[in-house]
């Protein structure tokens, strides 16, 4: 399994806490609304993860589950 | 090979009544799921737009449990197509065989055909096709709103649906779940017209016409600076020359593929072809078969900036990186053009050039960022040109990409 980062475009209101809490996966865009690296997450930077979607006020950012191919 | 296929025999001021189309194309076989690998065999791809294999669409539904639907995706958002309205007006019947057939192949029971407030006559046309037929309550022609988005499937299912005429977030897809919460297979009118006559004459039959990548035979859209906006049908794979004829004016450059295609060159008008593969040396595809001729006294800076101002209009504002970056987009090219851009504003098209696609519910953004970075390249010397002197004197002439649609009713 691999895990990557998924941000429901409509939900999200560009709050930008998920920057600040995984920078090194997801930065923000002129307008404060997030990009996120779209690789699979290393086991070592998982647990940001979870905390970045944790506190989306949105709910907008999920980790998404993928079977590895 | 004998073209036209799609339009053959129809009547410049009338659809083809029953009778007639009959007599052109001869009786629909009686359609299966065996259809669905004569699809595959012919290489027949998606016609509005996203080129897609039709075949893996129609199993993508077949495969689901439960009632399903077919929508016919005829609401042509493009404003300078016209082809799928030509179609309905043309050849109704063609296009109801193909949805027929294809709700046979897929085990669909109810088709819905969507078709946009302004097509009265294809409207009328399919209403009086259906009419000749033997009464079918499961088939249903509904009109939807005129606005770029109304093509774009989800937001075309959400409006259908009772909702807003608004993207969803896919998955699910509408094969998923779509019309009435039903798997959907959604296909545009003239996918569905050469569906039917691959019903008729088989995938061998369809493959005489087209290149080999790209068989069959494609509606084209032609408006700008030529003799006059018109709807044909030629082999993929033909030669771009041989739409755009001999126009009124030399040509500085073509569109192909409409708000979300890509300029052409002038010099390089000769030496390209309308598929897939001629068309993405200039990063495009032949799409929904859009063509626009742009000549030597339009301004193409003003152009650019003027769609890329429609386009920001046209965005249902749900996603940030398309509320946002549309309009900042749009802003950027009305300042270059009127000479009072910032320093650094190749550093920002670059930018948000490469930020903005792949971040939206739907691919608005993403189109529009491929129409104006073709642009900003094809035009770099004209956009300069304005940035250092402001406004040139063809920024004030009638534009030639028809964004109110005038020249899609003149090409109807």
């Amino acid at each position: 399994m691999t895990a990557h980062l998924r941000v429901d475009p409509i939900a999200c209101s560009g709050h930008g806490l998920c920057a600040e809490l995984f920078p090194e996966w997801i930065e923000l865009d002129d307008w404060g609304y997030p990009i996120l690296d779209r690789g699979p997450i290393p086991e070592e930077l998982l647990q940001h993860a979870r905390r970045a979607a944790d506190a989306c006020p949105k709910l907008a950012l999920a980790i998404r589950a993928d079977r590895e191919r | 090979m004998t073209l036209p296929r799609l339009l053959a025999g129809v009547h410049a001021d009338r659809p083809l009544a029953l009778a007639e189309h009959l007599d052109v194309h001869g009786p629909l076989p009686r359609a299966g799921p065996e259809l669905v690998d004569a699809v595959e065999r012919a290489g027949l791809r998606g016609r509005g737009g996203a080129s897609f294999p039709t075949a893996l669409k129609l199993r993508g539904v077949a495969r689901r449990n439960g009632p399903r639907a077919i929508l016919v995706n005829a609401a042509e958002g493009d404003p300078m197509s016209a082809k799928d309205r030509v179609l309905l007006q043309s050849a109704p019947h063609l296009v109801l065989d193909g949805a027929m057939a294809a709700a046979a192949a897929v085990g669909a029971r109810s088709v819905v055909i969507a078709v946009p407030e302004d097509a009265a006559a294809a409207r009328a046309a399919l209403q009086r096709a259906i009419g000749e037929r033997p009464a079918n309550r499961r088939l249903r022609v509904t009109a939807v709103p005129v606005a770029y988005l109304a093509g774009e499937e989800s937001a075309l299912i959400a409006c259908l649906n009772g909702g807003p005429l608004k993207p969803t977030v896919v998955p699910p897809r509408p094969a998923e779940r779509g019309l009435h919460r039903r798997p959907t297979l959604v296909q545009n009118p003239e996918t569905l017209a050469h569906l039917a006559l691959i019903a008729r004459h088989g995938p061998d039959w369809f493959r005489e016409a087209g290149t080999r990548a790209q068989p069959g035979s494609a509606l084209v859209t032609v408006t700008g600076a030529v003799r006059r906006p018109r709807v044909l049908e030629v082999a993929c794979g033909a030669p771009l020359a041989s739409v755009l004829g001999g126009g009124p004016e030399p040509l500085r450059a073509v569109l192909v593929g409409g708000c979300h295609g890509v300029w052409i060159p002038g010099e390089a008008i000769a030496s390209t072809t309308l598929d897939d593969i001629g068309l993405s040396l200039h990063g495009g595809v032949l799409g929904a078969g859009i063509v626009v001729a742009l000549g030597r006294s339009a301004c193409p800076a003003q152009e650019l900036a003027r769609t890329i101002g429609w386009l920001a209009e046209q965005s249902a504002g749900q996603c940030g990186p398309c509320r946002n970056g549309l309009p900042a987009l749009a802003d950027l090219l009305a300042a270059m053009v009127a000479g009072r851009a910032p320093r650094d504003a190749h550093r920002r098209l670059d930018r948000w050039g490469g930020d903005l696609p792949g971040r939206g519910a739907c691919h608005l953004p993403d189109g529009a960022v491929r129409f104006l970075a073709s642009g900003v390249r094809v035009f770099a010397a004209e956009l300069a040109a304005h940035e250092r002197h402001g406004p040139c004197p063809d920024c004030h002439r009638y534009p030639t990409l028809s964004l109110s649609g005038a020249q899609r009713r003149a090409a109807a």
